[in-house]
């Protein structure tokens, strides 16, 4: 069974965005990058897979700049086999990166495709649905527990209200959730190995998909922030105050 | 112009959320419609026509909707999307995970997660964790879009006069079918729809000590809540969690009880009304959004607060 594992370079999740100074964008300037943190517990269920045998092949791809080959390098560090980017210097809205993605999947055909529920530059939370659709696969998000039985997976999904279970049948696109694993981190030794593996440079452009952005980034601002509050002495003040100031317990 | 809101429920009841999904619609100015899509749900429909703003319910009533699965639920609203200028649903798990794949079935660009309706096609919305808030302008005929619940206030549930129409269900798929669900069960509020909300993260160091904050729960008429360290670390379930990738809540009252305040806890938590903090750490991050800062462990400030309380 060969797996796809599509990732995405993001900011790193410890950097706090702030907005250019003419508010046209979030400022990028001179910050760390690193791999989406769901795109890593995708590539780990994916190279655990392989580990147990179910799994034959792991392929690693993304939709970005050249500059995304740091976070395929990544990806084949932690264990995928080869890697793919589809390159564009556009910045692409999800629906044109699922599109991007349908096509390489064309050529590809994995049974199972496993990427991060979103990613947390813009928090769209869309990429994998989209991609379901465009493919008429059967999708799985959210996933905290992934099991495959023959041709189909029983995916365990995280929502709102507990945890639901539902089987799918392959080939399937499957989002990650927080707890599916716990993400390894590259060995020095896998890391120089990651160097010599296959990372296939396609051209978004050559690829005859419409790219085009359907939204206007119009402002990024600061959200309102909250006045500064006080501290409390002991549980009784803070009793008295949430009484008798904030009014908000009787 | 009509407006399309995808009803989220239970086959027997609405869930609150899409009263804030109808509020959104209602910026709009449109004709709103509710679309129930489920098994056995005439109940449902029965108290959604009551649902202020709304002038028709589209109802199909079949097996194939009863677990709400992504690909029938898509495929049926895509059969009745082209009388609609926006669709809009609840940005919970369940409208997170219909809505991307009808955006893809209309080839349109959904928009995530709005927190404001600046005009028809222009909203805004939360990037990062909430460290900044886009302003988009969708140019898409159909504006798909999902609904951040707290940014909007409930309409009224009763009141209304809603006609229903019977739709027929529409390209059911079999790619996918329902095992099982676990829905935890709790006497206490939903933690979405609760006035206060008390939450531990790692400083409760075992989910045993969750019943501290429980008992408070009960005085309070509280949910109780956890930040993402605390649910990794198996104190409680994923259900609990508080943050940019779990809930987003803005209650009256969020007391937040061991917890460092790391940016994607507050995502999910910083439009509380009042914050409060108790945690043993003074330069905590969660200090610099808390209302009422308490500097104290948690294991004598929590006994004593249920004490007087």
């Amino acid at each position: 069974m060969k797996i796809l594992v599509p990732i995405k370079r993001v900011v790193d999740y410890n950097v706090k965005v702030r907005p250019l100074g003419d508010q046209s964008d979030v400022d990028l300037n001179n910050v760390k990058m690193a791999m989406n943190p769901f795109c890593e517990i995708a590539v780990e269920e994916a190279v655990r897979l392989k580990e147990a045998g179910t799994a034959s092949e792991v392929v690693a791809v993304t939709v970005g700049k050249s500059d995304s080959q740091e976070q395929l390098r990544t990806a084949l560090a932690l264990g995928a086999d080869r890697a793919i980017l589809a390159e564009t210097d556009s910045l692409l809205e999800p629906l044109a990166i699922a599109k991007v993605l349908s096509k390489v999947i064309e050529e590809e055909s994995p049974q199972l495709v496993i990427l991060g529920k979103q990613a947390i530059d813009g928090d769209n939370n869309q990429t994998g649905q989209m991609l379901a659709a465009m493919l008429n696969y059967s999708q799985a998000t959210f996933a905290s527990e992934v099991v495959i039985d023959g041709d189909s997976a029983s995916v365990t999904r995280e929502i709102d209200g507990g945890l639901q279970t539902i089987k799918v049948s392959l080939p399937a696109v499957i989002t990650t959730d927080l707890r599916l694993n716990e993400p390894r981190y590259a060995s020095l030794p896998n890391i120089m190995k990651a160097k010599k593996k296959e990372l296939d440079v396609k051209s978004v452009g050559e690829m005859g998909v419409d790219i085009n952005n359907r939204m206007e980034l119009l402002s990024v601002e600061l959200p309102a922030s909250r006045q500064e509050g006080i501290k409390v002495e002991s549980v009784e003040e803070l009793v008295s105050k949430l009484k008798e100031e904030a009014k908000v317990i009787s | 112009m009509s407006i399309l809101v995808i009803a989220e429920h239970d086959n027997s009841n609405l869930k609150p959320a899409t009263l804030n999904t109808v509020a959104a619609a209602k910026e709009l100015n449109g004709e709103i419609h509710l679309l129930i899509a489920g098994n056995s749900c005439q109940s449902v429909a029965d108290e959604a026509i009551g649902v202020e703003g709304v002038s028709k319910i589209l109802m199909s009533d079949n097996a194939a909707y009863e677990n709400h699965l992504a690909e029938s639920t898509a495929n049926l609203i895509k059969s009745v999307a082209a009388n609609y200028s926006h669709i809009l649903a609840a940005a919970t798990t369940f409208g997170k995970n219909v809505l991307p794949r009808l955006s893809a079935l209309l080839d349109v660009q959904q928009i995530s997660e709005i927190i404001e309706v600046v005009s028809e096609d222009t909203f805004k919305r939360p990037i990062y964790a909430g460290s900044c808030i886009a302003t988009v302008k969708s140019n898409d005929s159909i504006k798909v879009i999902t609904v951040r619940a707290t940014a909007f206030d409930p309409v009224n549930s009763s009141g209304g006069s809603a006609s229903i129409d019977n739709i027929d269900a529409d390209n059911i798929s079999d790619l996918t079918s329902f095992v099982g669900e676990e829905i935890a069960q709790s006497d206490r509020p939903e933690l979405t729809a609760a006035g206060i909300v008390i939450s531990g993260g790692r400083g409760m160091q075992s989910g045993d000590n969750f019943h501290l904050l429980e008992a408070i729960a009960d005085k309070l008429g509280a949910a109780v809540g956890a930040s993402r360290a605390a649910v990794d670390a198996g104190f409680v379930p994923n259900d609990y969690q508080v943050g940019q990738t779990g809930k987003i809540v803005a209650p009256d009252l969020y007391i937040a009880v061991g917890i460092s305040g790391a940016i994607q806890h507050l995502a999910g938590m910083k439009d509380s009304k009042v914050i409060v903090a108790i945690n043993k750490d003074e330069d905590a991050p969660i200090f610099q959004v808390a209302d009422y800062g308490l500097v104290a462990d948690l294991f004598n400030a929590l006994p004593e607060l249920s004490e007087q309380l």
